[in-house]
């Protein structure tokens, strides 16, 4: 996908995606001459279609998880399916403050650990001692997490 | 505004999103996860009830019996069965590294299945918006096939079985994830409705590429008539595996194993 600024007859730069969690996805995109912004703002059906085929808008900005397309859109996955949020609960790494496990908690526990290795992996290579709602929000909107 | 403009090709900056580049990362996946796998067998088979995941529980079982390393991967996400037929339904699947590590059933075989991931009783059923799931119930039931390949630590295996659901849709996805396509082992029982299904399923095999093992008649013996198994290996010109009574003796395991474990 290329957006084309029609008046400076130049390509438009990827700028930021958004997945606000509500199905529907926003893709910012730049003109390098000019600066003007446009939007691609896709509805749920267009959304899913994409996500359907395990590819990201914008371009991956963490490696592939796991059967991240099965749990990540399977609905009727078990909670207690994989041992990974048990093991990752042990394992060394930076700190949840009880907020942010409260937040976690809240994630359906099919994809519960998958979430927590992507959060716990971003403190990890930013250098953040303690995964707090704000970390999350920040992580969820530099790695394009819909609804994490 | 200009009159006209440039289209998609005209255009020669990368593109971000380098959708055709994720779609090759993914095969490239699939083949790297499967280079340690020396054969991949589908299970397929035109009808449903045939028991094809019997015929594939009981062929790993006796492939492993033998002393080969077996898998089998159930593709048959809306009717799982594999992974209680070699009793490995209940096990939680750890994840290790970027693989999910499939568990250990029956004889050492490992298996993947929905059925070890679904709520019990529950049908699988996709996150989205209503009203639209047919649209892309198929693309995301695909990209789950990719993943129980390309993210299963599958390691060293002799044979991976892939039990297909009924029909040759799975097939066909399946033959395009693969780096190449699999050896194909048809299943029918001795009817001749059974035989025309199959026979669809084997041409569809044939014309995608698959290599054509041979076919299992099941359920010999008993009330269903006819001779498909027969049939459909002079038709097609290939082997009659085995056929299998309602309850085969261990014996009948083993042979199958044999002629399988012989094949190139």
């Amino acid at each position: 996908m290329k957006f084309l600024c029609i008046e400076c007859d130049r390509q438009m730069a990827f700028e930021e995606r958004r997945l606000p969690g509500d199905g529907t996805l926003a893709v910012a995109f730049r003109c390098p001459a000019c600066g003007r912004a446009v939007a691609l703002l896709a509805n749920p059906f267009e959304t899913q279609l994409v996500s359907s085929l395990g590819v990201v808008i914008g371009g991956r900005t963490v490696p592939p998880q796991p059967l991240e397309t099965v749990r990540g859109m399977v609905a009727t996955g078990k909670d207690d399916a994989f041992a990974d949020a048990a093991e990752r609960a042990a394992a060394p790494g930076p700190r949840w403050s009880p907020e942010a496990e409260e937040r976690l908690a809240r994630v359906p526990g099919f994809v519960r650990g998958m979430v927590k290795r992507i959060y716990a992996d971003y403190a990890r290579e930013h250098g953040i001692a303690e995964i707090t709602p704000a970390v999350m929000d920040t992580a969820r909107a530099a790695l394009g997490l819909e609804e994490m | 505004m200009p009159g006209s403009f440039r289209t998609y090709h005209d255009l020669t900056d990368a593109d971000r999103s380098g959708l055709p580049e994720q779609i090759g990362a993914q095969r490239a996946r699939v083949a790297a996860r499967l280079a340690g796998v020396r054969r991949v067998v589908a299970v397929m088979s035109g009808k449903g009830g045939v028991g094809k995941s019997f015929v594939a529980a009981g062929a790993a079982r006796a492939l492993a019996q033998s002393g080969r390393a077996t898998g089998v991967l159930d593709a048959d996400f809306a009717g799982p069965t594999a992974a209680r037929l070699l009793g490995a339904r209940g096990a939680r699947l750890r994840v290790a590294g970027d693989a999910v590590v499939p568990a250990p059933g029956a004889d050492g075989v490992v298996v993947i299945s929905m059925g070890q991931l679904l709520e019990d009783g529950r049908p699988l059923a996709f996150r989205g918006p209503g009203g639209a799931d047919h649209v892309w119930r198929e693309a995301l039931e695909a990209a789950a096939l990719r993943e129980f390949l390309a993210d299963v630590a599958w390691g060293a295996l002799d044979v991976l079985f892939v039990d297909l659901p009924p029909g040759i849709a799975r097939f066909t996805e399946l033959v395009e994830i693969l780096p190449a396509p699999p050896q194909v082992l048809t299943v029918t029982i001795p009817t001749p409705e059974a035989r025309d299904a199959v026979r669809r399923a084997l041409r569809a095999a044939r014309e995608r590429g698959g290599t054509l093992l041979g076919v299992v008649e099941n359920m010999v013996g008993g009330p269903l008539a006819g001779s498909a198994g027969d049939e459909l290996a002079a038709e097609f010109g290939i082997p009659l595996l085995a056929r299998l009574p309602f309850h085969p003796p261990a014996a009948a395991w083993q042979a199958l194993a044999a002629r399988l474990g012989g094949a190139p």
